[in-house]
C-alpha cells in the first residue's frame, strides 16, 4: 500500500508537470527554446510561480531567480552592481528561457563569452559614462589577455570575471575586492604564480606585504586592462618613464647617459631599468642578492658587454654631474667644459660679430 | 677692350684639397648623427635620426664617419711626418710657412681687434693667419678630446682595462660637450671667418680649387705676397686659372656642405634651448 502510494506521487505528478508544460506551450510555443536550456528539466511554473490556473492574468510579477539562487543573489547585492540602474541577472545570462551553462561555448558566461557580456555595458562610452566607469572594453580587446581568449580561444586567458569576479565585484576602492591595489598581486598570481612569488620576494612586494601601498603592484607596470607582451616595443619604451615616476632622481641622471639616449631615439637594445635592476624580484644593491649588488655587476653589465670586468663596472649608469661629493672627477670635467665652451665660443661669436659689423660699416 | 689676365697661384695641393673634402664630409657627418644623440628628446632629432634609419644606422655612420676622420687625420700626420722627417721641409716648424703660433699671431690677433674699433689699420697677415691656426689646432685639440673619448666608449671593456670605468661616465659628458664646441665652431666661426664674411661671401673658393689669384694674394695675405715677390717665389707656385667646373663644384658642394652645417646648427640651437 505504501509503495503505491509512492509510485502514483512519483509518476503521477511527473506526468502533471509534464502536461502543465505542455499545455503552456500551446499558447507560448515560442518558449520551447526553455527545453534546451540549463532550465529545460523545470516546468514553467517552476520560474514563474504565480501562475495557478488558466487562463492567468495578462500582468505577471517578476521571476525572481533568488528563490532557487539565494546565494548568489545575496551576493550580487552587496556588489557594487547592486541596486537599482544596476543590471538584472539577465543583463548578464541573457535571454531567460535559453540561459546556457557556462561550460556551453554558446552560453554568454561561456569564457570567451564573457568579455563581450560584459562590454555591453562597459563597451559602451555613454553607459560608460553614466555610471561613472571607464570605457575598458576595447582596452581589453587590443590586451594579450584579450587577444588570446577571444581570438585565440585560449580559455585559460583572463576574462572579465577572472580578476574582478562574478556576481562578487567590488569597487577597486573596497579593500575586500580583488582589483584592491593590496590585492592586485595575489589576483595576478592566481594564474602567474611564478611572478608573484618573485615580486613577493622583491622590495616592491615586501613594501606591500608590509602594508604599504605606495609600491607598484602589477598593475603599476603592466596596466590593467591594456596589458601588452613584455616584449611589446611600446611597452618597453613606456615603463622607464614608470618606474621614473616614483624614481625620479633615478630616471634623471639614467636620461644623463649614453642608455638613454639610445633608448629616447627608438632603440630597444639598450638598458632600461628592468635589464639591470630585474623585474619582479628588484632587490636594492644593498641586498647581496641584488643583481645591481656590487658582487653581481660584472654579471649584470656582461649580459650586453662582453668582456666586462672589474674596472668597466665602475662606470655608473646614474652618475650625477651635479653632485660634486659623489662623483668629483665628473663634476669638475662638466664645469671645465661648460666654462671652455661659453669663453670659446661666446669670445669668438663676439669676434665674428665685430669683423662683420668693420667690414659692413666702412 | 682689352681685358687684363689675372695670375693665380697656387696655396693648397691636391692631396690637402682631398684631406679638406674628407675632413668637411666625415665632419658633417658626424655632427648629423652625433648630435641626434647629444639631444636625443628632441622632436626633430628623433625624426632625424629615423631619416637615417634609427639608432642602428645612426651609430653604424657615426663610427663610419669617426673612421674616416681617423684616416684623415693620421694621412695628414703622415703627410706633414714625410714633408718633415722625408724631405726636410724644416720651414714647416716655423716661420711664415708653419702652422706653429708666434709672436706675430698674437700681434696680429689685437692689431685685428684695433681695427674692428677703427683703432688702427687691419694687420698685414702673412700666409696663415691666426683665425686659420685656430682653425688647424681646434681640429688637433677636437682629434684628441673627441676621438680619445670615443674610441673609449666604443671599446668600452677593452678601455676599462687601461683606465678606470668611471672615466667612462666622464668620457660621454666631453665628448659631447667637445662636439658642442667643435660644431659650434665649425659652422659659426669657421663657416664666418673664411666663407662668409662679406670680403669672401658666399664661398671662399681656394681649399676647392688649391689657388687664389694675384689680388687675392696681395689682399688676405699681403706679407707672403710681399716676400715671395722679394725672394722670386711667385713662378714657382703660378698656375693656371681654375677650370670653370671646378669652380662650380666648389660653389655648388662647398655651399651646400655650409647650408647643411648651419641647418644643423639651427636645429641645435633650437633643441639646446628647448633642453
Amino acid at each position: 500500500m505504501k509503495s503505491w502510494v509512492l509510485f502514483f506521487l512519483l509518476f503521477g505528478a511527473s506526468g502533471a508537470i509534464q502536461a502543465a508544460k505542455l499545455d503552456c506551450l500551446s499558447c507560448h510555443d515560442e518558449k520551447a527554446t526553455a527545453k534546451a536550456s540549463v532550465h529545460g528539466s523545470l516546468n514553467c511554473t517552476g520560474c514563474h510561480t504565480t501562475i495557478q490556473s488558466f487562463p492567468h492574468p495578462d500582468k505577471q510579477t517578476p521571476v525572481d531567480c533568488a528563490s532557487c539562487h539565494p546565494g548568489n543573489a545575496t551576493t550580487l547585492a552587496k556588489s557594487v552592481h547592486a541596486g537599482k540602474g544596476g543590471p538584472s541577472c539577465l543583463s548578464c545570462h541573457g535571454d531567460a528561457h535559453s540561459i546556457l551553462p557556462s561550460t556551453d561555448p554558446k552560453s554568454a558566461t561561456y569564457a570567451s563569452n564573457v568579455p563581450r557580456t560584459c562590454g555591453t555595458c562597459h563597451g559602451n562610452a555613454e553607459i560608460a559614462k553614466r555610471a561613472g566607469v571607464q570605457e575598458v572594453y576595447s582596452l581589453y580587446m587590443d590586451s594579450i589577455h584579450g587577444f588570446a581568449l577571444t581570438k585565440d580561444g585560449l580559455l585559460v586567458a583572463a576574462s572579465c570575471t577572472s580578476c574582478h569576479g562574478s556576481h562578487d565585484i567590488l569597487s577597486s576602492k573596497d579593500p575586500k575586492s580583488k582589483t584592491n591595489r593590496a590585492n592586485i598581486p595575489a589576483t595576478c598570481g592566481t594564474c602567474h604564480a611564478g611572478p608573484l612569488q618573485a615580486f613577493s620576494e622583491g622590495i616592491h612586494g615586501q613594501m606591500l606585504q608590509a602594508g604599504s601601498t605606495d609600491g607598484p603592484v602589477c598593475t603599476s607596470c603592466h596596466t590593467a586592462h591594456q596589458i601588452s607582451r613584455v616584449g611589446n616595443a611600446e611597452f618597453e619604451m613606456k615603463t622607464t618613464a614608470t618606474c621614473g615616476g616614483c624614481h625620479k632622481d633615478e630616471l634623471a641622471t639614467y636620461r644623463d647617459t649614453f642608455h638613454a639616449q639610445v633608448s629616447a631615439l627608438g632603440y630597444r637594445q639598450t638598458a632600461r631599468c628592468w635589464d639591470c635592476h630585474g623585474e619582479h624580484n628588484i632587490q636594492p644593491p644593498s641586498n647581496p642578492a641584488s643583481t645591481v649588488a656590487p658582487a653581481h655587476l660584472i654579471q649584470t653589465c656582461g649580459k650586453c658587454h662582453t668582456g666586462a670586468n672589474a674596472s668597466f663596472v665602475k662606470y655608473d649608469p646614474h652618475a650625477d654631474s651635479h653632485d660634486v661629493k659623489r662623483y668629483p672627477g665628473l663634476h669638475y670635467s662638466a664645469v671645465f667644459m661648460n666654462l671652455l665652451l661659453a669663453s670659446v665660443l661666446g669670445f669668438f661669436a663676439l669676434h665674428t660679430i665685430l669683423w662683420f659689423l668693420r667690414t659692413r660699416f666702412r | 677692350m682689352n681685358e687684363k689676365i689675372e695670375r693665380y697661384y697656387i696655396r693648397f695641393s691636391l692631396g690637402q684639397r682631398y684631406l679638406h673634402w674628407a675632413l668637411a664630409g666625415t665632419f658633417l657627418g658626424l655632427a648629423f648623427t652625433g648630435m641626434t644623440l647629444r639631444f636625443s628628446t628632441n622632436p626633430a632629432m628623433q625624426t632625424l635620426a629615423r631619416a637615417v634609419g634609427g639608432f642602428g644606422a645612426v651609430l653604424f655612420f657615426h663610427k663610419f664617419c669617426a673612421i674616416g676622420l681617423t684616416i684623415t687625420f693620421l694621412a695628414h700626420l703622415a703627410d706633414i711626418g714625410y714633408r718633415i722627417l722625408g724631405k726636410h721641409e724644416w720651414s714647416l716648424l716655423w716661420g711664415p710657412n708653419s702652422m706653429v703660433p708666434r709672436w706675430k699671431d698674437i700681434t696680429d690677433f689685437f692689431g685685428n681687434l684695433k681695427w674692428f674699433f677703427h683703432l688702427g689699420p687691419q694687420p698685414r697677415f702673412d700666409r696663415f693667419a691666426y683665425w686659420d691656426k685656430l682653425d688647424y689646432w681646434g681640429v688637433f685639440w677636437g682629434m684628441a678630446i673627441i676621438g680619445f673619448s670615443g674610441y673609449a666608449m666604443w671599446f668600452g671593456s677593452f678601455f676599462a682595462r687601461l683606465i678606470p670605468g668611471s672615466w667612462l661616465n666622464i668620457a660621454l659628458l666631453i665628448h659631447g660637450e667637445e662636439a658642442l664646441l667643435a660644431t659650434g665652431w665649425i659652422f659659426v666661426i669657421h663657416f664666418f671667418n673664411t666663407h662668409l664674411r662679406p670680403e669672401n661671401f658666399p664661398m671662399d673658393l681656394t681649399i676647392f680649387t688649391g689657388r687664389l689669384s694675384e689680388e687675392e694674394l696681395k689682399r688676405m695675405h699681403p706679407e707672403e705676397y710681399d716676400r715671395l715677390v722679394k725672394n722670386g717665389g711667385l713662378q714657382a707656385i703660378a698656375a693656371e686659372a681654375p677650370a670653370p667646373w671646378l669652380n662650380n663644384f666648389g660653389r655648388v658642394v662647398g655651399t651646400t656642405a655650409v647650408v647643411a652645417g648651419l641647418i644643423m646648427l639651427v636645429l641645435m640651437t633650437i633643441a639646446f634651448i628647448r633642453g
